[in-house]
């Protein structure tokens, strides 16, 4: 048995400790909007953020996440998808397929608040996720958009949650 | 080189074929059935039906049925502009639902195709979802006027609401629905359509319907149905294709978590069932298997680089067309150019794995999958399961990524379904991981391209040789397609003929052969298809020709577009988009490239530097695009943008090499995909001229390689003719 902090709210969870968070977060916990891509931390569809902090879950064992560890994910980034970055891909129509998407949303939640104004290479650094559409162009837009409209001084998803 | 794999997949492919036919209900047989008629006209639950493709509920909300696939490309918000067009409703309340094949078959066809590839989506059923749009709102004016007891010509619609201006009346379709529905449909061949001058909905850049799921995880693709009591299932398919399952030690994992059961999936895949995905992977991995690897064992790229190699040389071809007389124009002319090109293969990739969840009873089978072909996926459900298809029925949620993997195949159904039969009346959900996605996919096929050109003393080109050597979907694939031959679908982009895909320069003398190298490789349709080779090798060696003719490489291409104005005006739309007569930053390099494919127009221009230490930087691509009619201009614009995405990866990194007769890149850590960084900036020009309709999501793919590799040909001074670049020394 393990406990996690899951979008601000405690789950007990009966896995093996070596399960990899991301299958204990859509298995076990059955919050599927992480999504597993690669299962090598290569594609960063699985992205959560860690107290604050964005890591890819397919690569983390249930063993190495402690029960005061803020997992937040993109069920829990925000109510009513009011986060900046939400409000900025829906503005920018980033999605096509959609399923990188919400990694690609946590990832560009924890840049935002890690560096409120990024520059291009900010964003080149910091979003490496993999997109198959190739909405990557739409992704730096939304990303800057998102800056400009407060993504900057929001918190994150964790911290707010906490 | 053995074919065994091939000719047992021919002959499954020739079973599902029938099955297909049957699915269709004989719908493909008559022609396309109206999209509205007395059998469509029904009432389904409360809301009037006002015919098969548009639901009128009391609140004014429209609901617009869609047959086809949605996995990226936006074909679900573009077909309800379209309807909407047509039915003069507000766009605001539009909404969709996705038909199933069970319904579409129950219902005569009367959706037509459900397959979505070959960027047909709209294309394809632009005519008839118009007419149904248009004939629903005639159907509401009608009620309305018969309401009111007046002639339905005084009556007028806008945003939804009906008018008679004569005695200032107005009513909401919501509040004639009900009546509509039993309004005698109109003739279709009555329906004038709207002039797409007057569109208003269609023709703007609409914001897709289908985003707001996908910003907080409550979208559900298939990888994330959960059905009470399921179970979950990983495979592994023998590593050779052709190969077979010889043991399997099941008692080695039977204590281990969650383990229900171990499968053997037809002859040559294992699976293990468990209570979770991941305990079932876990188990699968642990499971001593031994293989049979069969006669492909050996198979490698050395052993197909002769094989195509022997396609190149060989005198005899499986046929093509010519004009004039090539060889002789090439031998009597005063210079001489020959080069020759090669791609790999290719894996589609989608971010999405392969995947699909069964539940089977005795009188009942279920499947839920991610599927081009929601009707392809009906049949192999009925088949696999025995079942008939009336008794079978396909949900098919949103893609996690199309590409061309999940059309007519449905590999991973058959897996699901023989799975779930151990389990009766339980769900089973199969789920690949990326490593067997890699591993079992339908690879965009290899090819070498020898192109020979003779060129006159004036540097005009006389004639040209093409020989291609390869592997062919059709025959892998559709064998009732052309295999060899003029139409063959390894010639895509250079056919004779105008309309689809037609070779795009008139030459005097021209001779094109296709020769037929087939591996034991599964190959099919990747996003693009065989335009993304052929334009690679004819755009980038009429580059080389024109640099030795001394030419600019886009003057050199106009001389010889005379007699194909739209090739010409895309080419030149990207030109001047492009700037391509002014001068660039030092360092910075300009190539172009236009090709046709799927009915569209396309040309690119791109700028990239090489860095000393041989660094390649792509800055910035122009694309043009002529798909007859833009349905709606941001999302092609996301399209191509798109395209260029998945092309560029394939350019910069794409291949998956063969050892020991099986695939050996099998995640993103060797088959390296392109990241957000190496985005270049992709400017998009549509230039519709109204006369046809062309495809979208497919069509500039395959400009953006030969573009690249040209302004590559121009920064370092020799042309790259071999795929991919980061195989290529560039410095």
């Amino acid at each position: 048995m393990a406990r996690l902090n899951i979008n601000g709210k405690m789950r007990d969870v009966q896995a093996e400790p070596d399960t990899p968070l991301l299958w204990v977060i859509r298995e076990h916990v059955g919050l599927t909007g992480t999504k597993y891509g690669c299962g090598v931390a290569q594609c960063g569809a699985c992205s959560v953020h860690i107290n604050g902090e964005v890591q890819r879950s397919c690569s983390i064992p249930l063993s190495s996440v402690k029960a005061s560890d803020k997992i937040v994910t993109i069920e829990g980034l925000s109510p009513n998808a009011s986060h900046p970055v939400q409000k900025a891909w829906a503005a920018i129509d980033v999605p096509q397929c959609g399923y990188c998407q919400s990694g690609q949303i946590m990832a560009a939640a924890a840049l935002l608040a890690k560096k409120p104004k990024p520059t291009d290479q900010d964003i080149d650094a910091a979003m490496t996720n993999i997109c198959r559409c190739g909405t990557y162009q739409r992704i730096r837009t939304a990303v800057h958009l998102a800056a400009g409209q407060g993504g900057a001084s929001s918190t994150t998803g964790a911290e707010r949650q906490g | 080189m053995t074919n065994t794999i091939a000719t047992k997949s021919r002959k499954v492919s020739r079973r599902k074929f029938v099955i297909g036919s049957a699915a269709a209900g004989g719908g493909l047989a008559l022609g396309l059935h109206l999209p509205f008629g007395p059998d469509a006209a029904l009432a389904q639950g409360e809301a009037p039906e006002i015919n098969a493709w548009v639901v009128v509920k009391p609140d004014d909300t429209c609901m617009i049925r869609i047959p086809r696939s949605e996995m990226g490309q936006g074909t679900l918000t573009g077909l309800a502009q379209l309807v909407a067009e047509e039915l003069e409703c507000d766009w605001k309340k539009v909404t969709t639902d996705p038909i199933t094949p069970g319904q579409n078959l129950a219902r005569k066809r009367v959706w037509g195709e459900m397959g979505t590839g070959g960027s047909r989506g709209i294309r394809t059923s632009q005519d008839y979802v118009r007419r149904a749009g248009a004939a629903a709102r005639m159907m509401l004016l009608q009620a309305a006027a018969d309401q009111w007891k007046v002639p339905v010509a005084d009556v007028t619609v806008a945003n939804g609401v009906i008018t008679h201006a004569a005695s200032k009346r107005s009513i909401r379709y919501g509040q004639v629905a009900a009546a509509a529905a039993k309004v005698t449909p109109p003739d279709p061949k009555s329906i004038t359509l709207k002039d797409p001058k007057s569109w208003k909905i269609a023709g703007k850049p609409m914001k897709r319907l289908d985003t707001a799921p996908k910003l907080n995880g409550s979208k559900v693709y298939a990888i994330d149905i959960k059905l009470p009591g399921m179970l979950c299932a990983a495979i592994k398919d023998c590593p050779v294709y052709g190969g077979k399952v010889k043991s399997v030690d099941e008692a080695k994992i039977k204590d281990m978590p969650g383990v229900r059961k171990v499968v053997r999936v037809k002859e040559t895949a294992v699976a293990v069932v468990a209570d979770t995905w991941w305990r079932a992977k876990v188990a699968l991995d642990a499971l001593p298997i031994e293989w049979d690897l069969g006669a492909n064992a050996s198979a490698s790229d050395a052993t197909f680089a002769e094989h195509l190699k022997d396609g190149l040389d060989a005198e005899k071809s499986n046929g093509g067309w010519q004009i004039g007389d090539a060889p002789k124009a090439i031998a009597d002319a005063a210079k001489k150019v020959e080069a020759v090109y090669g791609t790999p293969f290719l894996a589609h990739a989608t971010m999405e794995p392969m995947n699909a969840t069964a539940r089977i009873t005795a009188d009942k089978a279920e499947v839920w999958a991610p599927t081009q072909n929601a009707e392809a996926s009906l049949a192999a459900l009925s088949e696999a399961s025995g079942l008939p298809l009336a008794k079978c029925e396909v949900y098919r949620p949103d893609l996690g990524g199309g590409f061309g993997r999940r059309g007519g195949t449905q590999d991973y159904v058959h897996q699901a379904v023989n799975i779930a039969k151990e389990f009766p009346g339980v769900p089973v959900k199969l789920i690949w991981t990326r490593e067997e996605d890699m591993a079992h996919d339908f690879y965009r096929p290899i090819s070498r391209c020898k192109l020979t050109a003779g060129l006159d003393q004036d540097g005009k080109l006389t004639g040209l040789h093409i020989r291609l050597s390869g592997q062919s979907i059709n025959a892998y694939l559709s064998p009732s397609l052309p295999v060899g031959g003029p139409k063959e679908r390894q010639l895509q982009g250079w056919y004779q003929e105008p309309g689809d895909s037609q070779f795009g320069y008139g030459l005097p003398n021209l001779q094109i052969e296709y020769a037929m190298r087939n591996t034991h490789v599964p190959v099919g349709p990747w996003r693009g298809v065989n335009t993304n080779q052929n334009a690679v090798y004819l755009e980038c060696f009429i580059d080389e020709v024109a640099r030795v003719a001394g030419k600019d490489p886009l003057e050199f291409r106009r001389s010889m577009m005379a007699g194909l104005p739209k090739h010409l005006a895309v080419l030149n739309a990207a030109a001047e988009k492009a700037g391509y007569e002014s001068p660039l930053p030092p360092g910075v390099h300009r190539g172009i490239a236009q090709f046709m494919g799927y009915g569209s127009y396309s040309a690119a221009v791109a700028e990239v530097s090489v860095s000393p230490q041989g660094k390649l930087k792509v800055h910035r691509l122009v694309l043009a695009l002529n798909c007859g009619h833009a349905v709606n201009p941001d999302q092609i614009a996301a399209q191509v943008e798109g395209s260029v995405a998945y092309g560029l990866t394939a350019t910069l990194y794409g291949e998956c090499p063969v050892k020991d007769g099986r695939m050996t890149d099998l995640n993103f850590d060797r088959y390296q995909i392109m990241r957000l960084a190496e985005m270049p900036k992709v400017e998009t020009v549509i230039v519709p001229t109204y006369d046809f309709w062309g495809g979208v999501g497919e069509p500039t793919i395959c400009v953006t390689a030969p573009a690249v590799l040209n302004a590559v040909h121009a920064a370092i001074g020799r042309p790259v003719r071999s795929l991919p670049l980061r195989n290529v020394k560039l410095a």
